[in-house]
């Protein structure tokens, strides 16, 4: 009864704005033409009756259409969402999380997190098959994960239909939060509103966050270990968010609940689908420029290379050097460099040899908990 | 400046101001106040502008703007048109600004919450300083609370309602595995008490509120009201190192926080699917996360009759524990020979397929069924061997030994759900600091604060929460009984019932206090009273026929306050009624004897003796009441024993004679 109500005042509201809309548009229209005033003003009577009568036509039958109960909306979003089982287990570290399917043949849209930090991670489906997932790749920059599992012809969300949302809109949020629904039990659902769209980035001293792109902000209680990975979607249950890890602000220390926008990390997701995230094909040949970047024209001396895969941490920095200007400190772990992840020590020096000393060196580096990208420029 | 109304009025202004709207009600002032305004303005080239609003609220808002014009008075097609779109629009602006879909919704809620929360109940402690929640559900003043709640209050506490009266109510009952408590309100006979609904009908996105005292804000007794959905049905949460167990309990996102426990959660009819009594707590302190648990109503109605009883309830175990697998199978993994599963067949390694009627593919499945059903329940259970499928109906044991039960409840700290005060840390305490609590449990220290008036509805006795309300069930039941039946009190002499079966033929029945005896042509079987009764279990394959009628003898006679031990044990299911039966139990010497009583009539329809728990009942049903010396008894009995069909017997005579007179 009541989502009749809402889909019938959702309708109303649609209509009359498209009424208004066409009216004024009628209006600002009027000044730039020459024709006589009464032919215009007849012209739009007759378009606003035309719009009146068609829009409660369509508005009558939307509401026909969109009778759904709510508990069916939840119905047709819970199959396309699973557990996730991984590393963890310790106090504080909870070893499981959600995702979301959004291929018919398994693969899973997820947050990046410790709990994907093993050889095993367990994906449980709404129907309760277990399966071991595979880790396709990882964007560190939005912290999220696509994982794929040997299954076909699977419930799914398509990213390319995912909607946007407004502050106000009404949401509900699917997710294996405490991981409460075990086996075949469909995962949790809590509802509320937008309460913000906005930039994390706008406050990103106060987080603990890589994310700096667009947010839904939820009056919802999604901030709850295992939520992070799960689906934000509008009242029709269609996809619109990922709901995002744990944050808190430091400042006041309460939590924050959130979902990250699905067109902020479509592209990333396409990336990681065809293979081309962040990580440089192997097929193109690379050539070294004449005057490459080295380390020390940077500014960083790094811990001694001592062991087969050595971190590439930094030791020093020296004075007045572009690391110093950017602000790198010693302890910073370098994770990437120019989009290319490192394993080791060595690599980070064989990737700088490909980068011409006149280019834009762009560093991602780890500082405690927190990953902090810098751009450098050796000339 | 010059504006004009569909009324016809004009009046005219200097100067180049915004317009001034000038706004005609249409309709009288109500929710989205509605007017509609022409006004017409010198634009800055020298020629009118003309434009129409529309208003509601408080702002106008432009609905169609006419180009510059010459004229300046106002046209008929103006008029015209001006009547139509507002006539057109209207209907369609008051439905945007509140549709009257959504006006009659918001009516059914407030309607709802008004109702429900009529039924709300503020519990707290004798000195105000501590409580919970609950609800009434019935006219008399009975009802729910949450167990962890009733702990630390004691025997006596005081109830506020949303009526704005303090309300004297005591403990009835305790469920501490369930986490159920029921109480009994005084002072009136026409509460307003909450209609429960069918909890299984609830499904995920349902809405639904929660009622209850959070924080102990309700002062003036005026209940919070939480809304939320539905967030999971059938949910299993583990005891956590205490005894409470929610299982097949419901999800929501309406707000529970400490001091909700024990209140309602109603569905948007305000009918009453749950109590609520959990919620997932960390790293926030004590307050609601989105998550909170209700114990799901139709659990709490199997306890109902048992709730009654004054007694400290138990729950259900099958003996047998079970194993799944992801494809839905769930095999037994163990099985107790000592069970009433095991002498009904059930084996290691059967695939369990219903259980109570519900399908069962995962072990959660399986506590989620046996977790809402009282100790000594009857429920049908369907498990595949070699692919044929078996029925069987098992009786279920009680998870707990009596004095084990007991025993924990000292041991047990105040469990881990909301506290009623707010505190840093969560539910997974260790139990040592929940100690300070358990000072407060002891009936001993809360007796001193119970009004004169009330103490007399309270009554201490081991293995009970309150016995007065057991006594004041098994005095009603025998009552009901007695109106039936009529009065055996003065037949203490030999009764002798004859009759005919199929297959052992003429039976004669003697029953007195000191000796009965049974006998065909065949055979006959005696028994004294003087000796042990488990040891005289004849007829051979009957179970204990005879004693089980001695004892049936002697509790008609004598009464339940001179049998032995007799205690009220509540309402549960028997074989063959679709009603729940009044149930009394006696215990003479070491047997144990059940007597189902038709809760409809009042009469006696069944029993059940057993010497001990391990080996299967005798099982009598009683049917066809006659007439016979101005008291009502049966004619005909059916005994079973096992699986077994002993007897079928149809009596033809039936004497009860008085007790000899014993000269002095």
């Amino acid at each position: 009864m009541s989502n009749w109500v809402d889909t019938v005042s959702i309708g109303l509201w649609n209509c009359v704005k498209s009424i208004q809309c066409c009216v004024l548009s009628t209006q600002y229209a009027v000044p730039g033409t020459r024709e006589p005033s009464e032919t215009r003003l007849y012209r739009s009577a007759i378009l606003t009756f035309a719009l009146l009568g068609s829009a409660l036509v369509a508005n009558q039958s939307h509401a026909a259409n969109e009778v759904q109960s709510f508990s069916s909306t939840v119905g047709s979003v819970q199959p396309k969402m699973v557990k996730l089982y991984g590393a963890g287990g310790l106090r504080g570290l909870e070893a499981y999380q959600s995702g979301l399917l959004i291929s018919a043949d398994g693969h899973i849209l997820t947050v990046w997190s410790y709990v994907l930090d093993t050889d095993e991670v367990t994906v449980v489906l709404n129907d309760g098959r277990r399966f071991a997932a595979e880790i396709l790749g990882s964007d560190p920059r939005l912290e999220i994960a696509v994982l794929k599992v040997d299954a076909t012809e699977l419930p799914h969300f398509e990213l390319s239909s995912a909607v946007e949302l407004q502050a106000g809109s009404r949401v509900l949020a699917f997710s294996n939060v405490f991981a409460v629904a075990t086996g075949n039990e469909p995962v949790s659902v809590l509802h509320g509103c937008v309460s913000a769209n906005t930039k994390l980035s706008a406050r990103r001293g106060a987080y603990v966050t890589t994310y700096q792109g667009s947010a839904y902000v939820l009056d919802a209680m999604t901030n709850n270990p295992g939520a992070a990975g799960g689906a934000l979607t509008d009242r029709q249950g269609r996809l619109a968010g990922l709901l995002g890890k744990e944050l808190r602000n430091s400042l006041d220390n309460t939590w924050l609940n959130y979902a990250m926008p699905i067109p902020e990390l479509d592209a990333s997701v396409g990336q990681i689908l065809s293979g081309t995230a962040r990580v440089r094909s192997e097929m193109a040949e690379r050539r070294k420029p004449i005057e490459s970047v080295d380390l020390t024209s940077l500014g960083i001396v790094l811990v001694p290379n001592v062991v087969a895969k050595t971190p590439a941490y930094i030791d020093r920095i020296l004075p007045d050097s572009p690391a110093h200007e950017t602000g790198l400190q010693p302890d910073d772990l370098i994770l990437f460099v120019n989009d290319q992840v490192l394993n080791s020590s060595k690599q980070l020096r064989s990737e700088l040899e490909y980068i011409d000393r006149i280019d834009e060196v762009r560093l991602l580096v780890q500082r405690g908990q927190e990953l902090i990208d810098v751009s450098l420029f050796v000339e | 400046m010059t504006t004009f109304s569909p009324g016809g009025t004009t009046s005219s202004s200097r100067g180049c101001k915004p317009p001034e709207v000038a706004t005609t009600e249409l309709t009288k002032p109500r929710r989205g106040d509605l007017g509609v305004s022409c006004v017409r303005h010198a634009s800055p080239t020298g020629l009118d502008v003309r434009r129409c609003y529309i208003s509601w609220g408080s702002r106008p808002r432009l609905l169609y703007s006419a180009a510059p014009r010459l004229k300046t008075r106002a046209t008929v097609l103006d008029y015209l048109l001006l009547t139509a779109t507002v006539l057109a629009v209207v209907p369609t602006t008051w439905a945007q600004d509140v549709p009257e879909a959504v006006l009659k919704a918001e009516q059914q809620r407030i309607e709802a919450v008004q109702r429900a929360t009529k039924s709300a109940v503020a519990v707290f402690t004798a000195d105000g300083n501590g409580g919970g929640s609950g609800v009434v559900i019935s006219p008399d003043g009975y009802a729910l609370t949450n167990f962890h709640v009733v702990v630390p209050v004691g025997d006596y506490m005081q109830c506020g309602m949303a009526d704005g009266q303090l309300y004297d109510a005591v403990l009835v009952a305790i469920d501490p595995t369930g986490d159920v408590a029921m109480i009994k309100l005084f002072g009136r006979d026409d509460f307003p008490a909450a209609e429960m609904a069918d909890s299984d009908d609830v499904q995920v996105g349902d809405w639904c509120f929660a009622v209850g005292n959070p924080f102990l804000l309700a002062t003036n007794f005026q209940p919070t009201v939480t809304y939320g959905i539905v967030s999971g049905t059938h949910r299993y949460q583990f005891p956590a190192g205490t005894l409470l167990e929610y299982t097949d309990c419901l999800q929501t996102d309406a707000a529970i926080n400490p001091g909700n426990s024990g209140g309602p959660l109603f569905n948007a009819f305000g009918q009453l699917i749950g109590v609520n009594g959990r919620g997932s707590f960390e790293k926030r302190g004590r307050v609601n996360v989105g998550l909170g648990y209700a114990i799901s109503i139709n659990q709490i109605k199997h306890f109902l009759g048992h709730l009654h009883s004054g007694r400290i309830l138990d729950h259900a175990t099958l003996g047998a524990t079970v194993a799944d697998d992801e494809d839905g199978h769930v095999t037994v993994s163990n099985i107790l020979d000592s069970s009433d599963a095991y002498r009904r067949g059930l084996r290691y390694d059967d695939e369990l397929v219903s259980f109570a009627g519900r399908s069962i593919t995962s072990a959660n499945d399986f506590k989620n069924v046996l977790g809402i059903y009282p100790k000594g329940w009857r429920v049908p259970l369907a498990y595949l061997r070699d692919g044929e499928r078996h029925e069987i109906h098992v009786r279920l044991a009680g998870v707990h030994a009596r004095e084990e039960l007991l025993q924990k409840l000292k041991e047990s700290p105040v469990p881990g759900s909301p506290k009623e005060q707010p505190r840093p840390g969560d539910e997974e305490k260790k139990p040592s600091e929940d100690k300070p609590d358990e000072g407060k449990s002891h009936p001993e220290t809360e007796a001193k604060k119970v009004p004169e008036e009330f103490t007399q509805y309270i009554e201490h006795r081991n293995g009970f929460a309150n016995y007065y309300f057991n006594k004041l069930n098994r005095t009603r039941v025998w009552n009901a009984f007695h109106d039936a039946a009529g009065e055996f009190l003065e037949l203490k002499g030999s009764w002798t019932l004859t009759g005919q079966s199929a297959d052992k033929g003429t039976l004669t029945l003697e029953l007195s206090d000191t000796a009965s005896r049974i006998e065909n042509e065949a055979s006959q079987v005696e028994l004294t009273a003087d000796k042990d009764l488990a040891e005289q279990l004849g007829p051979v394959g009957s179970g204990g026929m005879l004693a089980s009628l001695h004892l049936w003898r002697r509790m008609l006679v004598e009464g339940p306050d001179r049998f032995g031990d007799v205690v009220y044990l509540g309402k549960a299911p028997v074989p063959g009624r679709e009603q729940l039966c009044d149930i009394l139990v006696g215990t003479f010497d070491v047997v144990e004897i059940t007597f189902a009583f038709d809760p409809a009539d009042g009469t006696l329809v069944r029993l059940e003796m057993a010497p001990d728990s391990d080996v299967d009942p005798c099982e009598i049903e009683f049917f066809d009441y006659r007439e016979t010396s101005g008291r009502k008894v049966p004619h005909r009995l059916r005994v079973q024993h096992g699986d077994q069909l002993f007897l079928e017997l149809e009596l033809q005579e039936v004497q009860l004679t008085e007790a000899e007179k014993v000269e002095a």
